[in-house]
């Protein structure tokens, strides 16, 4: 049985510095609850995480305190999606019918800084400035484009086409369109990788209200389903985010791996899928991870950008609500973020970013520290 | 600050201290051969938990790279500051019949780096401490024309 997505609700991505993180998740699950007709008490089950702005649970301060079953996940950048695969799970097992999803952050400014422990790494690994996970998007975009023939030029079309998406999007962060040139000249951050080619640490919410496919048009005329939710970590000797050494022998990754098992599980491969949202924590993330996806062979990448088939109008649109480079990482609701977008298009409500064609189905990937995958397909 | 001879490894682990020729250390399971840098505990490939510390080889070829340009937050501890950080180069140095291990480089020019060039292994004085007591770390260096084989 699959699972049903019947209520959405987002609090805008970027800087609120008059709401908490919670309030945001607050703000999002209220949105969720009224768009699919509900109350919060009416939900069985609770799921949810947030990496720098407490335990998701505390949303009952907010939304009630009903002894509703709420468990907090907290799984890096698969913490929604880890969120959503466990409410499926939930719903699937015969124990509850219908449930909330939710997360939601706010990050300080600037890059991470995350301790080597929670990693089982030792203290030297942080000391001797390791502990970035933009060295690890940079080393491998700079050893891909050598493989594989991809251009710095690549690198700006990823960048521009999320600010250009950005800019149609009201819940966004960034909401200009960035110039090819500007990207390409902007302060070189860790090489090739410039300035306007990463995303920063934001805020914001995103919630789901989720229940049994049967009853699914009790709260929604166009409820869209959960054909595949699959969660990987990393596999020994992979070239992961945080890995202090990497095998000769090419190891699959996290993100191939959870991308395998979602295409075996919803019966589907990439030509069936209209839409993808794919982790762009910086702009070589995004290509790499159209191969990784199964979308395009290596390399193929450069002309496919240069085409526009990427585009919100092209055969294959990737992160049309500006991914993460438009909309930053808010952690906890980075995940929800791209499944919010895709109910969104998968409805045909999309507004002014509307992928035309009337589309069915929607390919949704995150990855992050320490390698870990988390992918969803959707569909009408 | 005190004048001081005292050195010390940043992590007993990592490679032979003091050492005139030191090596990185590593791990090799005595079941599938699989290897690890650091030595890990138990092989995190087959799971044994017989594994044979290894000095690896000191010379390899670069595999991937960057250059971190911006001085990182804590954890990161070195003796710098804003003013006098200088951006480093961090790459995969593959380390032939063994792995690819993950190491700061001696290069920070871009233009000086290239994906395949020979390296090799040095022990550098990362920080010092109050006491003197010179922190070393281990880094990989270009191999200059005439020292190659």
């Amino acid at each position: 049985m699959r699972v049903a997505i019947v209520g959405i609700g987002m609090h805008p991505f970027g800087r609120t510095p008059e709401r908490t993180g919670l309030q945001q998740g607050a703000y999002a699950a209220r949105q969720a609850l009224a768009s699919a007709g509900v109350q919060w008490q009416d939900m069985q089950f609770g799921y949810g995480g947030s990496y720098s702005s407490g335990n998701a649970d505390a949303l009952g301060n907010e939304l009630g305190l009903t002894g509703v079953p709420f468990t907090n996940i907290l799984n890096a950048c698969a913490t929604g999606g880890s969120s959503l695969l466990s409410a499926c799970k939930e719903i699937q097992s015969g124990a509850a019918e219908i449930g909330l999803v939710a997360g939601f952050d706010k990050h300080d400014r600037g890059a991470f800084n995350a301790h080597p422990s929670e990693y089982g790494l030792g203290d030297w690994y942080g000391e001797v400035g390791f502990m970035l996970t933009t060295q690890f998007f940079a080393a491998k975009i700079q050893k891909y484009m050598h493989d594989h023939g991809i251009t710095a030029d690549a690198l700006a079309r990823v960048a521009a086409k999320a600010y250009r998406n950005g800019a149609l999007n009201p819940n966004a962060w960034r909401r200009s369109p960035i110039s090819l040139e500007e990207i390409k000249n902007s302060q070189m951050v860790n090489d090739p990788l410039t300035k306007y080619m990463f995303c920063s640490p934001s805020e914001g919410g995103v919630a789901l209200v989720v229940c049994r496919e049967d009853i699914a048009h009790r709260y929604s005329d166009k409820p869209v389903f959960v054909a595949a939710a699959a969660m990987r970590t990393r596999l020994s000797g992979a070239f992961e985010v945080y890995g202090t050494s990497v095998a000769l022998d090419n190891v699959p990754n996290a993100s191939e791996q959870a991308s395998k098992a979602a295409y075996e599980m919803a019966g589907m491969g990439p030509k069936d899928i209209r839409i993808a949202a794919l982790q762009d924590t910086e702009a070589g993330a995004e290509i790499m991870h159209m191969a990784e996806n199964g979308f395009c062979a290596h390399g193929e990448q450069e002309e496919m950008l240069r085409n526009g088939d990427t585009a919100i109008t092209g055969r294959l649109p990737v992160n049309t609500d500006g991914g993460c480079l438009a909309n930053g990482e808010p952690i906890g609701a980075s995940g929800l973020r791209q499944i919010h977008e895709m109910v969104l298009q998968l409805r045909g409500e999309a507004g002014a970013r509307q992928v035309p064609g009337n589309p069915r189905t929607g390919y949704t990937h995150v990855y992050g520290a320490p390698g870990i995958s988390a992918v969803t397909i959707l569909q009408r | 600050m005190l004048e001081s001879n005292k050195s010390r490894a940043i992590d007993k682990h990592l490679f032979t201290w003091p050492d005139r020729n030191p090596a990185l250390l590593g791990s090799r399971c005595s079941a599938c051969d699989a290897h690890a840098f650091p030595p890990a505990p138990s092989c995190t490939r087959c799971g044994a938990s017989e594994v044979a510390v290894v000095e690896l080889p000191r010379r390899g070829t670069l595999w991937a790279w960057t250059i971190q340009r911006f001085m990182p937050k804590e954890p990161y501890h070195s003796s710098e500051t804003q003013e006098t950080f200088r951006p480093y180069g961090v790459g995969y140095v593959e380390l032939p019949g063994a792995l690819r291990v993950e190491s700061r480089l001696t290069e920070n020019d871009p233009g000086k780096l290239r994906i395949g060039q020979e390296v090799e292994l040095i022990v550098y004085v990362h920080r010092t401490e109050a006491d003197g007591t010179r922190v070393m770390n281990y880094a990989f260096q270009p191999v200059a024309a005439e020292a190659r084989k």
